[in-house]
């Protein structure tokens, strides 16, 4: 009785059960049990929240394993966390360390300039950014097992989610309806390899799961990206810079599940208390979004 | 008249169900709220996250009414999660549960995702070729009740068992192509 771990099977497979789901960013155990207590399927650990990191400039880099350690406990749910782009070395540790998914994150500082992480080479499944069709299935072939667009962590300001997503699904229509002759001239004009490419246009969506990420404020905002066809949502300073996380991670989480129904909307966005503030993403010294390759 | 198989599409892999149950021409129906429950013949309660799962589904009112149902011999069918859902008893740990199924379980009691596996175990029900079962995150059966059926074990524990008109496996059959308990689960509903 052979037993595989870590096979594609596995990993992609996983990131199918958070589908539908809010996955929350938190900076401590306690944040940890509120995330889970209104219903978060899994958390991102992390030393601060992307609002927090903007402010504080310098080098942001993996959290400190105490950290991961102690939301690790805190929780059942998955927990997640972030590495530099291209840092093999902290993936290494935290593959070791067992957390359950790593995101190869634009919101902390690149270690590499020009390369992702080989993602094949682990058995801990990675999630990675994406704006367009071509830097996702980029992603995909170095083995991400889930994608998310990027949107601009740490703005509350749901645009560039929105452009990023608009982008991945008009493009991915546009594969769909394209003949087989041209699809090796697209891969080309894109980026990515055509095998990918002709996968999309089989399933009509990316291979593996699609989250969206990246100024998600209100359950609002959370709705708006599954309408876009998000299969689910990153929170990352939304929740815990608001002024009632529990209320506000709820509500999201409720959203989230029932976005194409206006009525739960409405009840759910009735008493949120106040969303974190916004910026405007064209005054921002530090577009995130634009690291990755 | 056609049967429809209700998945309950809260949080979690439900299209992987709604796929496999295409396949083998059943008409489905994705459940979110109470009133879905009366369009429906049997449901399955899909892999994802069973506290976020157990939550919603006191939110919005689901869960009374679905253990009202499957008390009276509604055929539901759980994976992972949904399984987990369906027991009477999580080891350790506290989240509204359905409650209906004499099974205690551990949860993640194979380890973190890295301890994550597949591995072809034997279903003597299903024929001789083995199944390809897929244990994420897996919950393990540690205590099972007299009346609950063992269909399957991996290295001892049981991981696809059934009592009465509940199934129930800690494996995720929707992620394969093997569409058998997909069909077992079709014939406990047409009876």
């Amino acid at each position: 009785m052979e037993v595989y771990k870590g096979t594609w099977m596995v990993k992609k497979g996983f990131a199918e059960m958070f589908k539908g789901g809010v996955i929350m960013d938190v900076t401590n155990a306690e944040q940890a049990k509120i995330a889970e207590e209104a219903g978060a399927v899994a958390v991102m650990a992390l030393e601060r929240v992307p609002a927090d990191i903007r402010k504080a400039g310098g080098v942001a880099r993996m959290a400190s394993i105490k950290k991961i350690i102690e939301i690790m406990e805190a929780v059942s749910i998955p927990v997640m966390a972030k590495v530099r782009i291209g840092h093999m070395a902290e993936a290494r540790i935290l593959e070791e360390l067992g957390v359950d998914f790593i995101d190869e994150s634009e919101v902390l500082t690149p270690a590499d300039d020009k390369f992702h992480i080989n993602k094949h080479d682990y058995k801990v499944p990675f999630v990675c950014g994406a704006r367009d069709l071509g830097e996702a299935l980029r992603r995909i072939a170095e083995g991400a097992a889930m994608i998310r667009t990027k949107g601009e962590a740490g703005t509350g300001n749901i645009v560039e989610a929105v452009k990023h997503m608009r982008r991945v699904q008009d493009e991915i229509r546009k594969v769909v309806n394209m003949p087989e002759e041209e699809l090796v001239k697209e891969a080309k004009d894109l980026g990515a390899p055509v095998e990918l490419l002709r996968e999309v246009k089989r399933l009509g969506r990316l291979p593996v799961v699609n989250f969206a990420a990246g100024g998600v404020a209100t359950p609002a905002d959370a709705a708006l990206m599954m309408m876009l066809g998000a299969d689910g949502v990153f929170v990352g300073s939304g929740i815990f810079k608001s002024k009632d996380p529990m209320k506000m991670a709820k509500a999201v989480v409720m959203a989230v599940t029932y976005w194409d129904n206006p009525k739960i909307l409405l009840k759910v966005s009735e008493d949120i208390g106040e969303p974190m503030s916004g910026l405007d993403v064209n005054e921002l010294e530090v577009r995130m979004q634009e690291r990755g390759w | 008249m056609r049967l429809r198989i209700g998945v309950l599409g809260l949080q979690g892999d439900f299209r992987e169900h709604v796929e496999m149950l295409n396949l083998i021409g059943v008409e489905t129906l994705v459940v979110k709220l109470p009133e879905d429950l009366n369009l429906i013949d049997g449901l399955i309660i899909p892999g994802g996250e069973s506290t976020t799962m157990g939550r919603i589904m006191e939110n919005v009112g689901i869960k009374e009414p679905l253990v009202e149902k499957i008390k009276e011999g509604f055929p539901v069918y759980g994976t992972c999660a949904g399984m987990i859902l369906l027991s009477k008893k999580v080891s350790d740990y506290n989240q509204p549960l359905l409650g209906v199924l004499d099974i205690e379980v551990e949860r993640n009691a194979y380890g973190r995702q890295v301890e994550s596996f597949e591995v072809d175990i034997k279903i003597e029900s299903l024929g001789e070729k083995p199944f390809r079962a897929v244990f994420i995150r897996a919950p393990r059966i540690i205590n099972l009740g007299e009346n609950v059926k063992v269909l399957a074990e991996y290295k001892g524990d049981p991981v696809l068992v059934r009592e009465g008109n509940i199934l129930a496996s800690s494996f995720h059959p929707e992620l394969t192509k093997d569409t058998r308990i997909h069909e077992y689960f079709l014939r406990m509903v047409e009876k």
